[in-house]
């Protein structure tokens, strides 16, 4: 049972990648473009840590705690390059 | 694996995998910018807690010993998430409005950013490319 509802959630993510990857090709403002890629750090981080359920392997939630941070850092430093021409003054 | 948790895990599994569905589906389908700001927060929120919670009750129930890695994930989306929110619409109205297309703050305080004066060679520069 476990099994099915596991992918049953990896498929709704991936899902959501995709809609995500059409909103970023698409997104007719760049503030669309960041918001879409935050949006995939997200669902990457969930698809991360469904695997580490799967897999048994609990090593994924560092993984997962990585990407989450990466997915910050990049989506603040284009908006700040986006707001002051500069990330760091 | 005892019975209540594989319901258990199987329910939160489902609930979060719909709410990212959700989430992307908004950021996909809403028609105003700051309307699909609004759509992820859901995927970020329920859909990452409830996959987070469900893990949690797995690796519970499997080894027997309760893992804190996932509060840590849980605690960084939620600090992070409103930061990456305020910058995207400070990006947004940046880029596409105008000060006087705003509404006007009480007692004359100006929209903050657009009162700066500061050293910016970004956006502020070329006023030109704010309504292409």
């Amino acid at each position: 049972m476990i099994v099915y509802a596991i992918f049953f959630a990896a498929i709704c993510f991936a899902l959501g990648l995709l809609m995500n990857l059409w909103r970023l090709i698409v997104g007719p403002e760049r503030s669309d473009r960041i918001l879409a890629l935050d949006t995939m750090a997200i669902n990457a981080i969930t698809l991360l840590i469904l695997m580490g359920m799967h897999l048994g392997f609990a090593l994924y939630f560092e993984v997962s705690m990585l990407f989450a941070l990466v997915g910050f850092i990049s989506t603040v430093s284009y908006c700040r390059f986006l707001l002051r021409g500069d990330i760091i003054e | 694996m005892p019975l209540w948790a594989e319901i258990a895990i199987t329910v939160c599994l489902v609930i979060g995998g719909l709410f990212g569905l959700v989430g992307s589906f908004g950021l996909m389908r809403l028609p105003d910018p700051m309307q699909r700001l609004h759509a992820p927060t859901k995927a970020a929120t329920v859909g990452v807690g409830a996959v987070l919670i469900a893990s949690m009750l797995y690796f519970f129930a499997d080894r027997g010993h309760i893992s804190t890695h996932e509060l840590l994930i849980t605690l960084f989306i939620f600090l992070t998430a409103p930061i990456t929110a305020l910058f995207i619409s400070k990006v947004h109205l940046h880029l596409k409005m105008r000060s006087e297309d705003l509404p006007t703050p009480k007692e004359g305080a100006g929209w903050a950013g657009y009162t700066a004066t500061g050293p910016a060679r970004g956006v502020r520069d070329m006023p030109e490319k704010r309504n292409e």
